[in-house]
């Protein structure tokens, strides 16, 4: 019913609701331009001199500014592209000179409004992803997607471009799910030659394909997995090619993949290994008092070779490699059951678990990568009252996990308020869509659908009605996160004041590592018990 | 400094704002929650009240919710406490001496149909003699402090008008020099005698038949007059006729959309000089498209009053000039000549635009008691 519903609707009326929503994230990100911007601001900047005034053999060789290019290729292009733009308002920005640390308003204006302007790939990716979809689940996806807070504190107040990264992989699902298998492929290989990031989800993809669109008997099977390669090949080419003519791939790659950064960024992501760590300087700190001589460590955990000096006191070390094995072996289960059974519909499901997995045992992860698996989780946490649960209690602690990026006093109202705004906003639409359903009104007419009922959900559920509710666990745990954020804003500095500065932070990720290990272990739950 | 704005804004503002729902809609008829929903967001939204008061800062958020706690009061029946509001807010902003006539029209409209008019007049007479000897208690020791602190508030030496405000003085000034013609005495007496004219009407029609729709209207109407003819008017005053316009905006549906247009429009140079262009464009964004959400006071339709085409034609070609001075002002300079060209012609535009909507709600005014009279008799035959 719905659906023909749609179809009379027609396709330009949910291109102008999807476009209404991005106007409105779009006015709220207008007003956030003047807001903080972190390091990743001039290394942007200093991509578009880079690309702009050095040929091509010298863009990953350049060395005038700490910011080296260490995304793949295609970013780089994507950089190029947006150079001429600069460099058509403001000459400065692409010099290579001139323009490092230039923090002047052309330079804010020009590169924040290059992120919204490349938003619009997001868009698209969740207007094709969506736009078969009944109208309040497309509304709520549209919601938690396009008004995403982490989105909006990563990309637009941090300043990256995960928007429209997602939205290349969105297109992919996309293509996926309409089971154009060829096109799904090819977006996600271009996608990888983005952001390198990505590819902890490419076994997912290998698996899937293989079975889905090359299983198909020895002949066909064959000539459609010649095919695929000879896409991804292709897709590699263009972009690997000029720097392998010009031999230089060995620092490319070495570009690429910075290994001797350690295994966790300064702040450390919420994730496995920070229960390590602590264990480790628990341990320490307990022999130490029982009058063990342990040994300090010399290197940190934030940088410095690993390979030379050991940072761990007493447990085993961990390398990179070791951080590979693991993401594969705890990836393996989904992987089984992408070979048994290859469904579309279970795509996205399979490639957020893929990329929790890489969060929670990667290398060097930074928290913003929760941003990957949450936006993916958001397109299925409408299918039912389980994933619904889980996804507001995974989105509260992912973008609480992001407060430490945005330190600044001006931004403290901001990122509370909009933390919670999505939780309110996802309370209503969580509560709309789990109502008991109106046996009331059976003969709801046809003007009745839709829009009215949705916002008289709303209503109703303030009232009471709905049938959302979370657990005990999961409230006692979400009133913890405010706990921790009093001690870190108020209670510290009043006890302790300037000592031990980084405990309010250690808090903030131990707390989120236990949300996101939950999530983790509901997820593999979920795949491994899905028919 | 911000975070005082601020927090008076969420602790006056919104919660006057909510006492407004509660009470409104529960004496007329309750229309759809999605309108509720849409007009509460209208009021909130106001982008001349973020930007001036956030942007420019300034404190107009408590004296605007404290008048708009006296309308509720009005609304509610509880005059009393009404009158002890809108002191507090006179005593907070003397601006808002711009909706006195309408509340003296209106509450005395009111008492002139109880059984004891004057008793009536007299309780109100105390209650608001009371409050302002409460608030001017530290001055009123002496005659002198009260002429200094009257003094300061009314800087009547600094002339009619001052800047280019969509004013009556100030728009004619262009061909009619006031200042030149008349003296400053004089031209205080001029500009009363215009502001008690132009709100006359409105004065009139509350005394005569006092009704809650009618009031509101009397609000818009003699805050606009004052706005139009008053002494030294600020482009920021603007704000002082828009929160009556956003209480009713769904009566005035499309002229009140394109009032909020014009209002910021004519805070453009202000806005300009703040370097406050993208929140400018930002929040006019924020409320174009909240104005026009999807499902969002559908049903009002019902309740609005067809507009003539003249009178829609006359609109879009309003819209059109404004877009085209927008990107005028913002691009081209102006010759040497006349440095203050656009924004003369900027004000020109938005005058004509302001003195056109306020005889449209005069007019609507008028046209009110033949509904209200009926809507009383049946309440009484009930």
């Amino acid at each position: 019913m719905e659906v023909q519903k749609n179809h009379v609707q027609g396709k330009d009326c949910v291109l102008w609701q999807i476009l209404w929503f991005y106007g409105i994230a779009t006015c709220v990100k207008l007003l956030l331009i003047p807001s903080y911007q972190s390091t990743d601001f001039e290394v942007h900047r200093h991509w578009l001199a880079v690309t702009h005034s050095l040929p091509l053999s010298q863009w990953y060789l350049d060395e005038t500014s700490p910011w080296t290019l260490d995304y793949p290729p295609f970013f780089a292009f994507f950089e190029y592209v947006l150079s001429f733009f600069a460099h058509f308002i403001d000459p400065q920005i692409t010099d290579i000179e001139a323009g490092l640390n230039y923090k002047s308003d052309t330079v804010i204006y020009f590169q924040r409004t290059s992120v919204i302007v490349s938003d619009l790939c997001l868009l698209y990716g969740v207007y094709r992803l969506t736009r078969n979809l009944e109208f309040r689940k497309r509304i709520s996806i549209w919601i938690l997607v396009l008004w995403s807070p982490g989105l909006l504190i990563v990309d637009h107040m941090h300043f990256q471009y995960n928007g429209f990264l997602l939205g290349l992989l969105m297109l992919s699902i996309s293509y996926l799910q309409e089971r154009r298998d060829l096109m799904g492929g090819f977006f996600f290989a271009v996608l990888l030659c983005f952001k390198h990031l990505f590819a902890v989800a490419a076994p997912v993809y290998f698996v899937y394909l293989l079975k889905h669109y090359c299983w198909k008997g020895l002949t066909r099977g064959f000539l459609r997995l010649l095919s695929i390669g000879t896409m991804v090949v292709a897709v590699f080419a263009a972009a690997y090619g000029p720097f392998l003519y010009n031999g230089q791939i060995q620092q490319v790659i070495s570009r690429m993949f910075p290994f001797g950064r350690g295994l966790c960024h300064a702040y450390w992501a919420p994730n496995f290994w920070v229960f390590y760590i602590t264990l480790d300087k628990g341990l320490a700190l307990l022999l130490r008092k029982l009058g063990f001589n342990i040994q300090t460590p010399a290197a940190s955990f934030t940088g410095g070779l690993v390979g030379d000096s050991s940072p761990f006191a007493i447990v085993p070390q961990v390398t990179p490699l070791l951080t590979f094995t693991m993401v594969l072996l705890v990836l393996f289960p989904a992987l089984i059951k992408a070979w048994k059974n290859p469904q579309p519909t279970l795509v996205a499901r399979w490639l957020s678990y893929a990329y929790t997995c890489g969060f929670m045992f990667g290398w060097h992860v930074h928290e913003k990568a929760s941003l990957h698996f949450v936006i993916l989780l958001a397109m299925v946490a409408v299918n039912s009252l389980e994933d619904a649960r889980h996804f507001f209690l995974l989105s509260i602690v992912s973008c609480y996990s992001l407060f430490p990026l945005l330190y600044e006093v001006q931004e403290y109202p901001i990122k509370v308020l909009l933390l919670i705004l999505h939780s309110l906003l996802m309370w209503c639409i969580f509560s709309v869509r789990f109502t008991k359903k109106t046996a009331s009104n059976p003969n709801a007419s046809a003007k009745k659908q839709g829009e009215q009922v949705q916002l008289q959900g709303v209503f109703d559920a303030i009232d009471g009605k709905g049938r959302f509710r979370i657990g005990w666990v999961e409230k006692f745990y979400l009133f913890g996160i405010l706990v921790v954020e009093l001690w870190g804003q108020l209670l510290h500095p009043y006890f302790l004041g300037d000592m031990y500065p980084f405990i309010p932070l250690l808090l903030i990720s131990i707390y989120c590592a236990l949300g996101i290990m939950y999530s983790w272990v509901w997820q593999l739950n979920w795949i491994v018990t899905s028919s | 400094m911000r975070w005082t704005v601020l927090s008076s804004d969420t602790l006056i503002f919104f919660p006057a704002v909510l006492y407004f729902f509660l009470a409104h809609y529960r004496t007329s008829p309750v229309p759809h929650k999605s309108n509720v929903a849409w007009h509460m967001v209208v009021i909130l939204i106001n982008p001349c009240l973020i930007l001036i008061d956030h942007g420019h800062f300034q404190y107009n958020c408590i004296s605007l919710g404290l008048t708009l706690g006296a309308v509720v009061a009005v609304l509610s029946h509880k005059d009393l406490i009404a009158s002890v509001l809108f002191c507090l807010s006179l005593n907070h902003k003397q601006m808002s001496a711009y909706f006195a006539p309408a509340f003296f029209s209106h509450l005395l409209g009111k008492c002139l149909r109880r059984n004891n008019p004057v008793l009536e007049v007299l309780k109100l007479g105390l209650v608001v003699l009371g409050t302002f000897a409460i608030v001017w208690w530290p001055y009123i020791h002496s005659k002198d402090a009260i002429f200094e602190v009257l003094l300061r508030l009314a800087p009547f030496e600094r002339g009619i008008y001052e800047d280019y405000v969509a004013n009556f003085w100030c728009t004619t000034s262009i061909l009619i020099k006031w200042k030149r013609l008349f003296t400053a005495q004089s031209l205080k007496f001029l500009s009363l005698v215009a502001t008690v004219l132009a709100c006359l009407p409105s004065m009139v029609q509350q005394i005569w038949a006092p009704s809650i729709k009618g009031f509101l209207y009397g609000l818009l109407n003699s805050s606009f007059s004052f706005f139009l003819f008053s002494f030294q008017v600020h482009e920021k005053s603007i704000l002082l006729p828009l929160l009556p316009a956003t209480l009713l905006a769904t009566e005035l549906r499309s002229p009140f959309k394109l009032l909020m247009h014009y209002a910021l429009f004519s805070m453009l140079p202000l806005l300009c000089r703040d370097k406050l262009i993208v929140p400018y464009v930002a929040l006019y964004g924020l409320f174009t498209l909240l104005y026009h959400a999807p499902g969002g006071g559908q049903y009002s339709k019902i309740h609005h009053l067809v507009i003539p085409i003249p009178l829609s034609i006359g609109m879009t070609f309003l819209y059109i000039c404004s877009l085209v001075l927008h990107i005028i002002y913002l691009t081209v300079r102006p010759p040497e000549k006349y440095p203050f060209l656009f924004e003369a012609v900027i004000m020109l535009l938005c005058f004509i635009h302001f003195i056109l909507f306020a005889l449209y709600t005069n007019v609507r005014q008028w046209m009110l008691p033949r509904q209200s009279m009926s809507r009383d008799k049946e309440k009484k035959q009930n």
